[in-house]
């Protein structure tokens, strides 16, 4: 089974799948991410998967629920470069992925992380061990 | 068989004056409508409709049309009844091209045939024969109107999509026209295309354009938004009509999470101020 290499930079976890997901992968991810977030108490959540062509819906649920999850662990989550026949899909399937919030490019979503997490007064590489 | 040869050889040896009695004829008949037709234009159907139709008789008889040599028979017709259908006929004056032949033949072949028994079997004969071509001309004539009306909903449908560039990272959707599952998801396909070509951030769906939002294209503007959401971009939905906005609280449906104002104007003020620009009077 494939696993999906998940990078950490600062107080945020960059994930960016690169090959088409299996259910098993996407479950795998999903655990060794919850894991990251508490082992670096991560703040932020970056999954890259503009190189995904197809998203079927359990990967669709899966996001929704990985974004949920890292929440309760106090960590934002954004999903960036997302494929437009990609949006149709999901939005026909009706995932809205309502509690996930999306990007157009990897720089974006950093942008987008950056000004919810770092308040004042908070340096960058605070949260490291 | 002596029945099968007597009508086209009626047809083939009186084809002169069946001709111009013919074409007479439907002079009289498409009287008002003669504008619509170049001069010459019928008398060289007629003609070359009688020259197919004298051998079509004869090498395939009267029993059916749908053989193989009446073939150039039906191929003439289809070419005639589409012209027609373009040139804005009606179904019913198409159709007489080959119905107001039938009183023409009769009268030949009360001429011609006196035997009067044969001359009954000849005249339903050729009954038959014009009424399943007329048949045939009514039907390619709707097919004609079909693609006509299938070529125009096409042409409609790409006209009626653009997607606008109002300002580096500011995208708008002006959409006129009723919205419905296909031409949804033509828009939504072009909007996201557009959102990564040109990396905006934010998009505007101006609807000034669309006669009625039901529930149902309330739910297509919905889908389009979350769509692009997904991609990453916000959307504002603006140019709502008081009546519009009055509708889609009767209705019951829920925009409350998509941001809509109500002019071009408005949503295009909020979206320059969302990638941080202002618009200031000079001096």
């Amino acid at each position: 089974m494939q696993r999906i290499p998940i990078l950490k930079m600062g107080p945020y976890l960059l994930v960016s799948i690169q090959v088409d997901m299996d259910d098993r992968t996407a479950m795998a991810l999903q655990d060794d991410l919850m894991e990251q977030i508490v082992r670096h108490r991560a703040r932020g959540v970056l999954i890259d998967i503009s190189a995904l062509d197809v998203v079927d819906s359990f990967i669709g649920r899966m996001l929704a629920d990985t974004a949920a999850m890292a929440r309760v662990l106090d960590a934002d989550t954004v999903v960036v470069g997302m494929q437009p026949s990609v949006a149709i899909t999901l939005v026909e399937l009706g995932l809205a992925l309502t509690g996930v919030r999306s990007a157009l490019n990897i720089e974006r979503g950093m942008d987008l992380l950056r000004s919810r997490i770092e308040g004042p007064g908070i340096a960058d590489g605070h949260h490291e061990e | 068989m002596a029945g099968k040869s007597a009508l086209s050889d009626v047809v083939q040896k009186n084809g002169r004056e069946i001709l111009s009695a013919w074409v007479q004829r439907q002079q009289t008949d498409l009287a008002l409508r003669n504008n619509l037709l170049q001069p010459g234009e019928l008398q060289q159907q007629a003609s070359d409709f009688l020259t197919a139709f004298g051998p079509a008789i004869e090498r395939g008889g009267t029993d059916s049309t749908t053989g193989e040599a009446w073939s150039p028979v039906r191929d003439l017709l289809s070419t005639i009844s589409r012209s027609r259908a373009r040139q804005g006929f009606t179904p019913a004056e198409t159709a007489t091209f080959v119905f107001s032949l039938k009183r023409i033949l009769f009268d030949a072949l009360q001429r011609e045939v006196k035997d009067s028994t044969q001359l009954a079997d000849e005249m339903w004969k050729a009954s038959v024969v014009l009424d399943d071509l007329g048949l045939y001309t009514t039907e390619t004539y709707q097919k004609g109107r079909e693609e006509i009306i299938n070529r125009q909903q096409q042409e409609l449908m790409e006209l009626s999509t653009p997607v606008v560039q109002l300002w580096a990272g500011v995208l708008a959707l002006p959409l006129i026209g009723t919205l419905d599952s296909a031409r949804t998801q033509v828009v939504m396909e072009s909007l996201l295309q557009s959102i990564v070509d040109t990396g905006s951030s934010i998009a505007i769906i101006d609807i000034t354009g669309v006669p009625v939002v039901d529930t149902l294209v309330a739910q297509h503007l919905l889908k389009t938004v979350a769509a692009a959401r997904l991609m990453g971009a916000d959307c504002i939905i603006s140019g709502i009509r008081p009546q519009i906005a009055q509708t889609i609280v009767h209705l019951g449906v829920e925009i409350s999470d998509v941001m809509t104002k109500a002019t071009l104007a408005d949503a295009f003020a909020v979206a320059l101020t969302r990638v941080g620009l202002a618009i200031v009077r000079k001096g």
